[in-house]
């Protein structure tokens, strides 16, 4: 559990980050949007106090995070830098083994980890392991940054922006990745992002920030339902929120009875994905298969429909 | 066809041209301080050598001159530099009279010009290679090798500096040794407070501007006036601390000399540091505070290694300017190379000033060369690293 209470950072006379408070619950992610400058990034910074706070308080499981020196603090929190970061005249594995290096891992352990690490993001030790960072793309290098991030197996992970320079397909993957991790081992994750997409889809809980303030932190379904200002509202982009609300939604929960002609879908799809089938084939219902490839029943176009319409 | 000209090779061929035909190429003189008589080529060499070499040298201007092959070209410099340096020597023996110990015969401007155009060629062509650093030290070893061989065989002991040599082999290896040693010493003494002098500097912004400027007047005082403002303070030392005296420290000799090349080099060990921590790049150093590493580690884990090659840069600065500064320890009673220069200057005896300044170029020429690859050696990896 992370707890933010009353954190304030100051440059001089202008504040960065004003007076944030939110609690991230243990084994949960919690995204932070905003615009640009808005203080996401200073704000990740105090919790492993790259930098430290003007006021406030910060508890990592009940400990106040100062309890700790910060080098000490930092080995045991995962940082995915935004931008990567990596160290130019160290080699992949070598970035990627930086954190258990420094815990004192046997050298083994160490790479079998990054190994897996490696194969995890489609980097092959062998080929990739050897390089310097300047011979990746900049997508590869991210892959790596985020890698490099996970390696000691922490019980936090900070990420500033770290999907931004994937293609959508890798991105995809590298989002199902992370959660599947985040399931696993019940990592605590706070991510900053610019996609609005990845906030609802990723996040338990989406953190809205606008000039250092908090303006909403709560699930995505009720910062889509119900926008705490107009800034929000614009940030969330006003015409894509129906179709936001559907792809926080299975299938399995909108199956009606009955049967549709054609390929079944399965109960895990989102319903946004459903609805994108049905408009594209131009078909009133499409039927719904289970995980085992039992017929369920089926989705409509009017039950969807209905769904995507603003919450009472 | 049309003929097509190399920009280089038309001022190598009008160098050879004068250097060949208009300049002499040895002096003969009856004695060591006497004015010189200038000899030709042809004069200058046995009936057959002399048309040879002239045939040489001209062949390899030609090639030169025109847009030709590169390994042409590089056979051309390394045939025409290994024929004047076998010829010389030729010349050294073919001009003494038979049983004359006192007569002098010395390279003349033209040697030295026809030895100048054709390193040009042959740094040209090595340039034009883009040779590996490995191959750039390989080609200085080569070099270094064959040099070593001719003096050995003793086919250049007839010429002037070589005699100059033999009357004083002793000396010239005990002052070479110091020279080295002061050259080396005070680089290594400046490396070690150099280098914490410029990660304080770095570290504490205050201090920055001041160390640096001061460093940089020290820079600027002549060497003469150097030595002479240490005169006092290093005697000083000498008489009030215990023990001083035994270690050798005095106003005048190895003492001051040793401290003068010691601050001079200060400078460029102290900024190329603080320039080459400043331009580590930001996301690795806070990277490495962000994994969790102490300051200590990411001194030495991040910013040192990656400003390495800027510090090396000041450390070939140092080294190269050295080895040509030790020279002037000799005014001093510092010894070195320095000791023939002077001692030439003063018996007016140009082949003693000779002994004692080619080495010193030598040395220099070889510590640049070595250096500078290894700078390119570090750097390769980092060089493309940095963001656009
Ligand atoms: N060390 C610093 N000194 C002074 N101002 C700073 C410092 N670091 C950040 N700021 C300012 O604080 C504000 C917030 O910066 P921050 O990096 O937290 O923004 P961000 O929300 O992460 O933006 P982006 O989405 O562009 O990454 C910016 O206006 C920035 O200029
Ligand atoms: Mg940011």
């Amino acid at each position: 559990m992370i707890e933010i209470e009353g954190i304030t950072k100051r440059y001089d006379a202008t504040t960065v980050v004003d007076d944030v408070s939110m609690l991230i619950e243990p084994r949960t992610i919690a995204v932070i949007v905003g615009t640009s400058g808005s203080g996401k990034t200073t704000l990740l910074r105090m919790i492993n106090r790259l930098v430290e706070p003007t006021s406030g308080v910060i508890r990592l499981d009940g400990a106040d995070n100062r309890s700790l020196p910060g080098y000490q603090l930092r080995r045991s929190i995962g940082y995915a830098i935004q931008g990567h970061g990596l160290f130019p005249h160290r080699t992949v594995a070598q970035n990627i083994g930086t954190v258990p290096v420094l815990l004192g891992w046997e050298a083994a352990r160490i790479k079998r980890r990054v190994d897996e690490l490696m194969t995890l993001y489609q980097l092959d030790p062998q080929a990739f392991g050897p390089r310097y960072p300047h011979e990746l793309s900049g997508g590869q290098q991210q892959r790596v940054g985020v890698a490099r991030a996970l390696a000691a197996e922490p019980n936090v992970l900070l990420m500033d922006e770290p999907f931004g320079a994937l293609d959508p397909i890798i991105r995809n993957k590298a989002q199902e990745d992370l959660l599947a991790i985040q399931k696993r081992f019940g990592t605590t994750i706070i991510l900053v992002t610019h996609d609005m997409e990845e906030a609802v889809h990723m996040g338990d809980k989406i953190a809205v920030m606008d000039a250092g303030k908090l303006v909403q932190y709560a699930k995505p379904a009720e910062i889509l339902a119900k926008p705490a200002s107009a800034f929000v509202e614009t940030l969330v982009g006003a015409s894509e929120k129906p179709f936001r609300l559907l792809s926080l939604g299975r299938v399995r929960d909108a199956v009606e009875t009955g049967a549709a002609e054609g390929e079944a879908i399965p109960d895990d799809a989102s319903q946004r994905d459903a609805l994108a089938e049905l408009l594209w084939s131009g078909r009133p219902a499409l039927p719904v298969k289970g995980a085992d490839g039992r017929p369920l029943g089926r989705v409509t176009v009017d039950g969807l429909v209905k769904r995507a319409a603003r919450p009472a | 066809m049309t003929i097509r000209f190399d920009k280089l090779g038309v001022v190598i061929a009008a160098i050879v041209s004068y250097a060949a035909f208009a300049a002499p190429f040895a002096t003969f003189r009856a004695n060591r301080i006497v004015p010189g008589e200038a000899r030709s080529i042809l004069d200058a060499l046995p009936a057959a050598a002399g048309p040879l070499l002239l045939a040489i040298v001209v062949g390899a201007a030609l090639i030169a001159l025109l847009k030709t092959p590169l390994i042409l070209r590089l056979a051309a410099s390394v045939v025409a530099l290994a024929a004047l340096a076998l010829l010389i020597g030729v010349s050294g023996s073919f001009l003494t009279p038979e049983g004359n110990t006192f007569a002098r015969i010395s390279p003349a401007s033209g040697f030295w010009l026809l030895i100048f155009a054709f390193t040009l060629l042959l740094a040209d062509v090595l340039t034009r290679l883009n040779l590996s650093p490995w191959a750039r030290v390989g080609v200085l070893v080569v070099a270094a090798a064959a040099i070593g061989l001719l003096l050995v065989s003793g086919s250049w002991n007839s010429l002037s500096i070589l005699k100059e040599y033999a009357n004083r082999a002793d000396s010239f290896w005990a002052e070479g040794s110091k020279h080295v040693t002061l050259a080396l010493g005070s680089l290594a003494a400046a490396v070690i407070s150099g280098l914490p002098l410029g990660i304080l500097c770095h570290r504490v912004e205050k201090l920055r501007a001041g160390v640096l400027n001061v460093l940089n007047i020290i820079q600027t005082i002549p060497s003469i006036a150097l030595f002479g403002l240490l005169i006092a303070p290093l005697g000083w030392v000498a008489t009030h601390v215990p023990g001083a005296a035994a270690l050798g420290i005095r106003g005048i000799g190895t003492a001051p000399a040793f401290v003068a090349l010691f601050l001079y080099s200060l400078l460029p060990v102290v900024a190329n540091t603080v320039v080459g921590l400043a331009g580590v790049p930001r996301a690795a150093n806070d990277a490495a505070r962000g994994m969790g590493m102490t300051d200590r580690q990411r001194l030495f884990g991040v910013e040192f290694p990656l400003a390495f090659p800027v510090i090396l840069t000041g450390i070939r600065i140092v080294l190269v300017q050295n080895i040509g500064l030790a020279t002037i320890a000799a005014l001093i009673g510092g010894g070195g190379f320095g000791v023939f220069v002077f001692q030439g200057v003063g018996q007016t005896a140009m082949d003693l000033v000779l002994l004692g300044a080619v080495p010193t170029v030598a040395m220099a020429f070889a510590a640049a060369i070595i250096l500078d690859a290894v700078i390119e050696m570090t750097s390769t990896r980092r060089r493309e690293a940095q963001p656009a």
